[in-house]
């Protein structure tokens, strides 16, 4: 294991995000502040309690998944595209480094950026509503877990993009429309039934709900369907990038 | 440049040994590619490099350079056939075999935002190679970039930047370095410094292989030549043999008085006339050179004052590894 090489690449990458801290943390926790002064203060005052939590609180875990989400497949994608861009990603090809130290390094870097960014905006939350986490244990190890398949998602994005318009398609088509339909702002309970039987169908729902379970212990799936849903994401994710590793693919023509 | 490798000794023994032939440090066998598109690159090139040269792989634009380099580097994966650093297949074995490789690519690229210091200190770990900043400081020294240590690689010249890629495949102390088009688009001043530096490396025992479609490049620096054309290796040769071989000298002398023909005298020797007779053009072969050579010149000469033709001045010229590198290639093709 070359784990000389692994720090390398971690180390590197963390450090591009602290040249860009204003990029990476600081616009995240503004938008954030936004929703919460629109979603929690102005509109959340006119809603209803959702299950006993107030509209304000009930939004938060939601609300750092849509960023959890966001960031890493943005964070990991433009780790790998950028050097691919730019023609660097040579030297790492030609590294005696392996597959998996590839993806732990680059993968592992943006996954701690948005576990690093989940928290401060759990931290930003806490200035706008009273907060209570029921499971902390449950809370990070969901707040990790998402991070690291996000991030893995965001690495396959950042070797199949071929131009910025493709590193931008995916979290612009179906990243964000899945977040804002998986429950980060409503309970699916208030859907008409239809619709509730389509959301489950979007895996974000799961997360979403698990998370929410982590800090208020209420939920719109069971918590094993949310574990189970993560861990099959990170499967797929897994063997998406081991294949792309065997065949070389964008890689090593 | 602190150089010293462990296979030093191994060489030692390998010179005392009159019958052992020191094994190469890269061998290549069978090694073929053809790219998804159908473009076959590489055509079955069989290619030994020996430990120590500087090796200059020479060829036109889409030869295969590049494909081979990047196959033995780890950009490429071969369609067949096998590549050997040091006793190391480059798949089964790729970590010790990468190792041992430092490559400077073609195309200038660089993280734009990153500092020299950082970005030479990056490659030294991603080589996993404990961090070593009296030697990253020797290498960035030694290509004059210590001055421009703190500076973004964006705010750096072509010429520069060239040397940061130097100083990143350095930064793990290879004992192969890849230098692929090493002086493309960098000015003659610049040229020259850079060859100085990999003297300096071949001197302190670091293997070298250079692609380049500059000849003078190749003439200027290499020990061996080999000439890849369509995929295929063309020749490989001492470059001195190479030159003696195929390279042919021509004996210009420039008339006092025009000549309409060549005298019937002087019809057995290959004497051809030109710009309209002022000039008699003796061309002959440079592996005749030495001694015998001169003293047919020196006859040929006497032979022709006894002609009658006077002339003011002569020039000989070699041809130059370029002339022989066109007809190489024209031949093939």
């Amino acid at each position: 294991m070359n784990l000389q090489a692994v720090r390398s690449i971690y180390v590197f990458e963390m450090a591009r995000a602290g040249r860009t801290l204003l990029q990476s943390l600081i616009s995240p926790v503004i938008s954030t502040s936004l929703y919460f002064v629109v979603f929690g203060a102005a509109i959340g005052s006119r809603i209803q309690e959702v299950e006993g939590v107030s509209y304000g609180a009930f939004i938060v875990p939601g609300l750092i998944m849509l960023m959890l989400l966001t960031q890493s497949v943005s964070n990991a994608s433009f780790g790998i595209f950028f050097p691919k861009f730019t023609g660097t990603i040579y030297e790492v090809l030609s590294a005696p480094i392996s597959y998996f130290e590839i993806v732990l390094g680059y993968v592992g870097a943006a996954a701690s950026k948005s576990a690093i960014l989940g928290l401060v905006i759990l931290g930003t939350a806490n200035f706008f509503v009273d907060l209570h986490i029921q499971h902390p244990f449950m809370m990070m190890l969901f707040l990790l877990l998402t991070a690291l398949t996000f991030s893995l998602l965001g690495f396959i994005i950042g070797i199949w993009a071929d131009s910025f318009e493709k590193l931008q398609l995916v979290p612009l088509l179906i990243i964000t429309p899945l977040t804002f339909l998986g429950g980060s702002f409503y309970s699916i309970d208030m859907l008409p039934p239809m619709w509730q039987a389509v959301t489950l169908a979007n895996p974000v729902v799961y997360l979403v709900s698990g998370f929410r379970w982590s800090f208020y212990g209420i939920s719109d799936v069971s918590v094993v369907a949310s574990l189970v849903m993560i861990g099959v994401f990170l499967a797929v994710s897994l063997a998406v990038i081991s294949w792309i590793f065997r065949t070389g693919y964008r890689l090593r023509p | 440049m602190n150089h010293e490798t462990p296979t030093a000794p191994a060489r030692k023994t390998q010179a005392e040994s009159p019958v052992a032939r020191p094994a190469p440090v890269i061998a290549i066998s069978g090694l073929s590619k053809r790219y998804d598109s159908g473009f076959e690159a590489l055509k079955q090139i069989d290619l030994e490099i020996q430990r120590g040269e500087i090796f200059a792989l020479l060829g036109p634009n889409g030869a295969g350079k590049t494909t081979l380099i990047s196959i033995i580097c780890g950009l490429v994966n071969a369609t067949g056939g096998s590549v050997m650093v040091d006793g190391h297949d480059i798949v089964t074995d790729y970590r010790a075999a990468r190792a041992k490789i430092g490559l400077v690519p073609q195309e200038l690229t660089s993280d734009a935002f990153e500092t020299v210091w950082n970005t030479v200190r990056f490659s030294r770990g991603l080589f996993g190679k404990a961090p070593n900043d009296t030697h990253i400081e020797q290498v960035l020294k030694a290509l004059s970039l210590w001055d421009k240590r703190k500076n973004k690689l964006i705010t750096l010249s072509g010429g520069m930047k060239r040397r940061v890629l130097i100083a990143k495949a350095l930064a793990h102390e290879p004992e192969i370095l890849f230098l692929d088009e090493p002086t493309a688009g960098v000015d003659v001043e610049l040229r020259r410094d850079m060859w100085e530096v990999v003297r300096e490396l071949r001197n302190s025992g670091v293997t070298i292989i250079l692609t380049t479609h500059y000849i003078e490049e190749a003439e200027e620096m290499a020990d061996r030549i080999g000439v890849i054309n369509g995929g295929e290796i063309v020749l490989v040769r001492e470059k001195a043999a190479l030159m003696r071989q195929l390279g042919s000298k021509q004996l210009t002398l420039h008339l006092q008085t025009p000549l309409a023909s060549v005298p019937p005298a002087l019809a057995h020797h290959p004497l051809t006339l030109a710009e309209d007779g002022n000039v008699l053009v003796y061309t002959y072969d440079a592996s005749e050179a030495g001694d015998s050579d001169h003293v047919s010149i020196s006859a040929l000469i006497n032979e022709i004052e006894d002609a009658g033709i006077r002339f003011k001045d002569l020039h000989t010229k070699q041809s130059s590894l370029e002339d022989i590198f066109v007809n190489l290639v024209r031949e093939r093709s």
